[in-house]
């Protein structure tokens, strides 16, 4: 990688800790990180004019950028960014969906449709952005709310780490639900992530929004 | 703050304007028990259901509606409004009923299949049955067999379908495209909603719009009945 040009990877923050230990595991110097605010995760609504005003920023210094988001509940807006900009991004609707790859995640939906998904990630930070982010601290009774049509909570494993696994059980028996873990490793943000620090062409499109086919 | 000080004032002191007023506020700060209240005095003070419904709890909730879509207020604080004005509407559904007063239109309404969220859904339900509509509510998670099956037997006006998933929505378009299969598009007003839906999406689908929340949801629902029973009456003469 060394010697070739630098790409600009914009990423959603939750996706922080996983794109810098892929990029030190295989040596991509050439991809230099941008975070954004990992409580977009929350306001989806707002992440097309955050990748939006990340790429303007980037364009001075970067001939390539690629968007380390996937649709993130955007419902297509991202991707009219993206288009617009001749941006690639991660394939799939959400990062639960690159993580364990499509097939495997719509079987999974498929299987039990009330199923609450939480990444590595998600788990470090259930407090903050699934208990406080809906308010349930505030308001406990909220909870039934939410969660009344879920019947499980399937934490997608990353990196194994049983201290995680021990507080994604907790979270789920917090919750209410049945728990059950999946490892998937980086699933599809690895595979692309390899694409752009090779140069090959990227195999996805903004075309991939669903409803656009 | 003293426990003397956070006593509770009576609401029966309150004349009628000032009791309105503070159904506002109480359903803004999702005071649940404080709406209940409310609306037993306006009742007790020989208040209309239909009136305590639209002065107090419907203009309370579009209050709330406008701040939630201008990033002031937020889903929990929305959800224990809604949960507020759903205690009020309980206590006059049954009187609501004895007026016998015609709905101003009939709606189906379902989150499609695979996605079994329904928190906005049971919004735009809540708030349709304020402002007057009959609203049959069918669950989540409706393959398209259940949608028309709903139909079929309640026949109404309008079709309501939302999804909050990127992975869900496309379901709507199965849904419109049966319909279509069937002969059956026309005969119903079909309205989408849901977080990551947008009008270029409903338009991709073929429906007939798209309810960003569940204010625009009963403005177009009221509309769409309209311009429809115009054209019908139009072309009858």
């Amino acid at each position: 990688m060394d010697g070739e040009a630098p790409v600009l990877v914009i990423a959603c923050g939750a996706l922080a800790r996983e794109i810098v230990a892929l990029k030190k595991l295989n040596g991509w110097s050439a991809l230099d990180i941008q975070c954004l605010p990992p409580e977009l995760h929350n306001r989806p609504e707002r992440i097309p004019a955050a990748v939006s005003e990340a790429i303007a920023a980037g364009r001075a210094r970067y001939e390539r950028i690629f968007v380390a988001y996937a649709d993130c509940g955007t419902g297509g807006q991202l991707d009219e960014v993206l288009q617009a900009e001749q941006v690639e991004r991660l394939p799939g609707a959400h990062c639960y969906e690159f993580f364990a790859t499509s097939a495997a995640f719509a079987a999974m939906g498929a299987a039990e449709p009330g199923t609450f998904y939480l990444t590595d990630f998600l788990v470090r930070h259930f407090d903050r952005l699934v208990i406080a982010g809906l308010g349930i601290d505030r308001h406990p009774e909220l909870a039934g709310e939410y969660f009344r049509n879920y019947r499980k909570l399937t934490y997608l494993v990353q990196a194994a780490d049983p201290a995680l696994a021990v507080a994604a059980r907790a979270a789920a028996q917090r919750l209410g639900l049945e728990y059950e873990e999946h490892f998937t490793g980086y699933g599809d943000l690895a595979a692309s992530l390899a694409s752009v620090a090779s140069g090959r062409e990227h195999p996805v499109s903004w075309e991939k929004t669903a409803w656009r086919r | 703050m003293s426990d003397d000080q956070t006593e509770a004032f009576d609401l029966n002191s309150l004349s009628d304007e000032e009791l309105v007023e503070q159904v506002h506020d109480d359903l803004y700060n999702g005071l649940r028990d404080e709406v209940i209240e409310a609306t037993n005095i306006f009742l007790g003070r020989g208040w209309g259901a239909d009136k305590v419904l639209n002065d107090a709890l419907v203009e309370g909730m579009r209050i709330v509606g406008i701040d939630f879509r201008d990033g002031i207020l937020f889903v929990p604080e929305v959800l224990l409004a809604a949960n507020a004005m759903k205690a009020g509407m309980e206590i006059l559904r049954p009187l609501l009923a004895e007026t016998g007063a015609e709905p101003i239109g009939k709606v189906v309404i379902g989150t499609v299949k695979g996605d079994i969220h329904d928190i906005g859904k049971n919004l735009v339900s809540m708030m349709l049955e304020g402002a007057g509509f009959e609203v049959i509510n069918i669950g989540i998670n409706n393959p398209v067999e259940k949608y028309l099956a709903a139909l079929e037997e309640h026949q109404p006006d309008i079709l309501g379908m939302s999804a909050l998933l990127t992975t869900t929505m496309p379901y709507m378009k199965v849904v419109i495209d049966t319909l279509k299969q069937k002969g059956l598009r026309d005969k119903y007003i079909v309205l989408v909603g849901g977080a990551p839906l947008n009008e270029e999406f409903a338009k991709a689908v073929g429906a007939d719009a798209y309810c960003r929340d569940a204010a625009v949801a009963v403005e177009t629902a009221k509309t769409l009945i309209a311009a429809r029973r115009s054209a019908i009456a139009a072309a009858a003469h």
